[in-house]
């Protein structure tokens, strides 16, 4: 058979594209409503900065533990 | 001669690049832990000689050391935990020096690799923060009134405790330590690839190409072989290459334009590192006093 294109590599880095996905929304989410809540009362900013950081941090471990893992379950090539 | 310059270039990069040689006492010191030392050398010294002889009106290294403790206090420990967290504010500046020193690493040329990109490093740091409120609850409410308070969060219907006992004690056992140090390794970890990728990719790129090779990859990959074995320092060929920027020879010119482009990004990259680095300080930092917080609180 006559190849034309091929894909090598391992799988896992498609997990953790998948694994992205649902930290990218939320990391987003945070964000905007951090923007949205900052906009209609600036002086909440820095009340509600912790929260931010909070929030942002929590749903970015999810994409961390899919980057690790990507890692973990890769082939030995 | 290319395909030797091109099979002395670690590319892809892999774990195995995070493995570096030890310099010196069998294995008992590499880069990476003199790289820690060097971080509590710095917090250490820079807070002595801050305040040795402490003026009413600040010097400048005063007025640096007071404004990162006031960051800190005002903004982290009063903020999240409350007046009872002031107690807590020297700890936490510390901790947020020394992270945000070690993180620097990954940008500092020479060093340019993170002692936190070694996943023992951020458990150490976990493991503390863990103790640190575990034992904080225990001592506020007793050992059964901590787990009550944590397992059994009051207010909810009692058949919901199926549910949410287990969750709550995944959560404040299991993953909030987890996340806690494999956080921290992961960003710095995934910041290193990025960079090892996009110099390395430049490098990759650029080989082929008969002027670029003989003037840039080649006299440099000698002396990055040569180097990398004290120092490992990849992106110090980012340094070199700089120079080597107006050399655009004959041959493949889209190859060589995408190894500049590759290049270009590994310094955008360098510049969005040193942001992550402060940012995971503050975030571990922020979500230490916010552990604390939760263990010192009287309700859920």
């Amino acid at each position: 058979m006559n190849v034309l294109a091929e894909v090598s590599g391992n799988i896992s880095s498609i997990g953790y594209g998948l694994a992205a996905i649902g930290p990218g929304i939320g990391v987003g989410i945070v964000f905007a409503a951090y923007i949205q809540a900052t906009a209609r009362q600036p002086e909440s900013a820095s009340l509600t900065r912790t929260y931010l950081f909070l929030g942002f941090a929590l749903s970015e471990a999810l994409a961390l533990f899919g980057l690790v893992l990507a890692f973990v379950f890769r082939s030995s090539t | 001669m290319g395909d030797q310059v091109l099979a002395d270039t670690p590319f892809p990069p892999s774990v195995e690049d995070f493995y570096l040689p030890s310099i010196a006492f069998g294995s008992w010191v590499t880069k990476f832990s003199l790289l820690v030392w060097l971080a509590v050398a710095f917090v250490i010294i820079f807070f002595l000689v801050a305040y040795r002889n402490p003026k009413l009106v600040p010097t400048k290294g005063q007025w640096l050391a007071e404004s990162a403790y006031g960051f800190i206090r005002d903004g982290v420990a009063k903020e999240v935990i409350g007046s009872d967290g002031l107690r807590f504010a020297p700890y936490l500046t510390s901790l947020f020096l020394f992270i945000f020193m070690a993180n620097i690493f990954g940008v500092i040329p020479l060093a340019q690799i993170s002692p936190m990109a070694h996943i023992a490093y951020p458990i150490v740091l976990a493991l503390s923060t863990y103790v640190l409120y575990l034992y904080l609850g225990i001592k506020k409410h007793g050992l059964g009134g901590y787990l009550k308070d944590r397992l059994f969060p009051p207010g909810a219907p009692w058949p919901l405790y199926v549910l949410l006992t287990p969750i709550e004690f995944t959560q404040y056992f299991i993953t909030q330590p987890l996340t806690l140090a494999v956080r921290l390794f992961a960003n710095m970890f995934a910041g290193h690839l990025i960079l090892l990728v996009f110099t390395l990719g430049g490098f990759v790129l650029l080989t082929p190409i008969e002027f670029t090779q003989y003037f840039i990859t080649q006299p440099l990959t000698l002396a990055v072989r040569l180097f990398a074995n004290m120092f490992a320092g990849h992106l110090i060929l980012l340094v070199f290459t700089l120079g080597g920027f107006v050399l655009l020879g004959s041959g493949n010119i889209a190859l060589a334009a995408a190894g500049f482009i590759s290049f270009g990004m590994a310094i955008v990259m360098t510049l969005f590192e040193a942001i992550v680095a402060i940012l995971q300080a503050y975030v571990f930092v922020v979500l230490t006093a916010s552990y604390i917080q939760v263990s010192l609180s009287d309700e859920h």
